[in-house]
């Protein structure tokens, strides 16, 4: 019971300095939508639906790196990182408090962002939702993890696209065959699979990742 | 290095052309039996992450590393070899629908991305626990992406289709399991002697600290 307490402790701190700086999710917001319009420059003629669904994917990882990079950099930024570790509580449950706090800017930026594809390109099924949803658990919960590998390096946030890009490869062939194909229980399973196997991992290493 | 004679000895003398593809066919031997000691080796990498995260023991931690730089090297060696074998039998240098060479594409990338890790931390056990559960994020990245690319398969080309069981001959087979044998007794090798240089050079380092 007191670690989801401290996981919603957490949670809430980064929650609330967001709404106080407004930091991180404007610039998501922003960038999702230039992302859009460079996809219509870059696409000659009517793009099929099967081509922007693959696009609306590239947009959603590459919004989501831009949130990931920022979830432990200021962090580390103003120190405050030593007082996280220190505090009394799992060490996981950062990750986890950090991973909501990520997933809930994504999902503020896809509210947007789903929208206004549907408005530039193709209506979105009820299907790429769903991925989207599943598909958002896998990116926060990994890529939270990695982003907290990434600043422990001298590189920073340099690192954390090329460390998460290739995990994230599984999550895209799910994602957009959820939103392609006819019946995506398959992919949708997929994704769901992907997400329970990389929580589980990340949940019992993440003690080894902060630990100095 | 006896093993690497045996190695040509096998290459000479012991295959039968096979099919319409002649001598060429050749290099199939050596692609698959380096993918499976490459496999090997990521396999030691991640076992030995494993016992450095459990028993603390301090040469896991550069046992690993040195398994995943073979793993690396012979996946190098896959990847051309793969090339090659697409090239001659397909006329293409590089072809998506070939399962095991997408899968090596993706595993190259994310292990190239450990070094990047590695060589982004200081000495120490920070660096050490980094590249450990990194390594072990390899090995369930390794069944996850190969069922992805299954799964990608299905939305690039609908119409699966399968080989026919290869009924390998006496002695492809057997001309198969001494490469095979070899390779996995070259990898070794190469990392026995790369580790003893590493922990000599670890040595010498420390009788240079105790000497200044």
């Amino acid at each position: 019971m007191s670690y989801v307490r401290d996981v919603g402790a957490l949670a809430r701190k980064d929650l609330l300095l967001e709404l106080r700086a407004r930091d991180t999710l404007p610039a998501m917001l922003l960038f999702v939508a230039a992302v859009f319009v460079v996809f219509h420059f870059a696409l000659p003629g009517t793009p099929s639906r099967l081509e922007t669904s693959g696009l609306l994917w590239v947009a959603i990882l590459f919004t989501a790196l831009l949130g990931l990079g920022r979830a432990f950099v200021p962090e580390r930024e103003q120190r405050t990182f030593d007082g996280l570790v220190l505090a009394p509580c799992d060490r996981s449950a950062i990750w986890l408090a950090k991973s909501l706090a990520t997933l809930a800017f994504l999902a503020a930026a896809e509210v947007v962002a789903l929208p206004l594809y549907a408005l530039f390109f193709h209506r979105v099924g009820g299907a790429t939702v769903a991925a989207v949803f599943l598909a958002d658990l896998g990116i926060c919960g990994v890529g939270t993890f990695l982003g907290a590998m990434a600043v422990a390096t001298r590189a920073r946030d340099l690192l954390l696209p090329l460390l998460f890009l290739p995990l994230a490869m599984p999550i895209v062939v799910g994602a957009v065959g959820a939103s392609v194909v006819d019946s995506p229980g398959r992919y949708l399973g997929f994704l769901a699979l992907y997400d329970l196997l990389f929580a589980v991992v990340c949940w019992a290493s993440f003690e080894y990742v902060v630990a100095e | 290095m006896l093993v690497t004679t045996a190695l040509v000895f096998v290459f000479f003398v012991a295959p039968n052309d096979a099919s319409d593809l002649g001598f060429a066919q050749r290099i199939f031997y050596f692609h698959v039996s380096i993918a499976f000691t490459a496999y090997a080796c990521f396999a030691g990498g991640a076992w030995n992450a494993l016992r450095h995260l459990w028993k603390r023991d301090p040469r896991a931690d550069l046992e690993s590393y040195v398994c995943i730089h073979q793993g690396l090297i012979f996946g190098t060696l896959v990847l051309l070899t793969g090339s090659i074998w697409a090239k001659i039998a397909w006329g293409k240098w590089w072809i998506w629908s070939e399962d095991e060479l997408v899968l090596f594409l993706v595993l190259y990338l994310f292990y190239c991305a450990y070094f990047m890790l590695r060589f982004s931390v200081d000495d120490g056990p920070q660096r050490a626990n980094l590249s450990a559960v990194y390594a072990l994020f390899g090995v369930v990245l390794i069944p996850v992406s190969f069922a992805a690319i299954r799964l990608a398969k299905a939305y690039f080309h609908p119409e699966v289709f399968t080989l026919h069981g290869p009924n390998f001959g006496g002695s492809i087979l057997v001309t198969y399991c001494i490469v095979q044998a070899a390779m996995l007794v070259l990898g070794y090798t190469l990392y026995r002697l790369e580790l003893g240089a590493k922990l000599l050079d670890v040595r010498l380092r420390r009788l240079r600290e105790v000497l200044a």
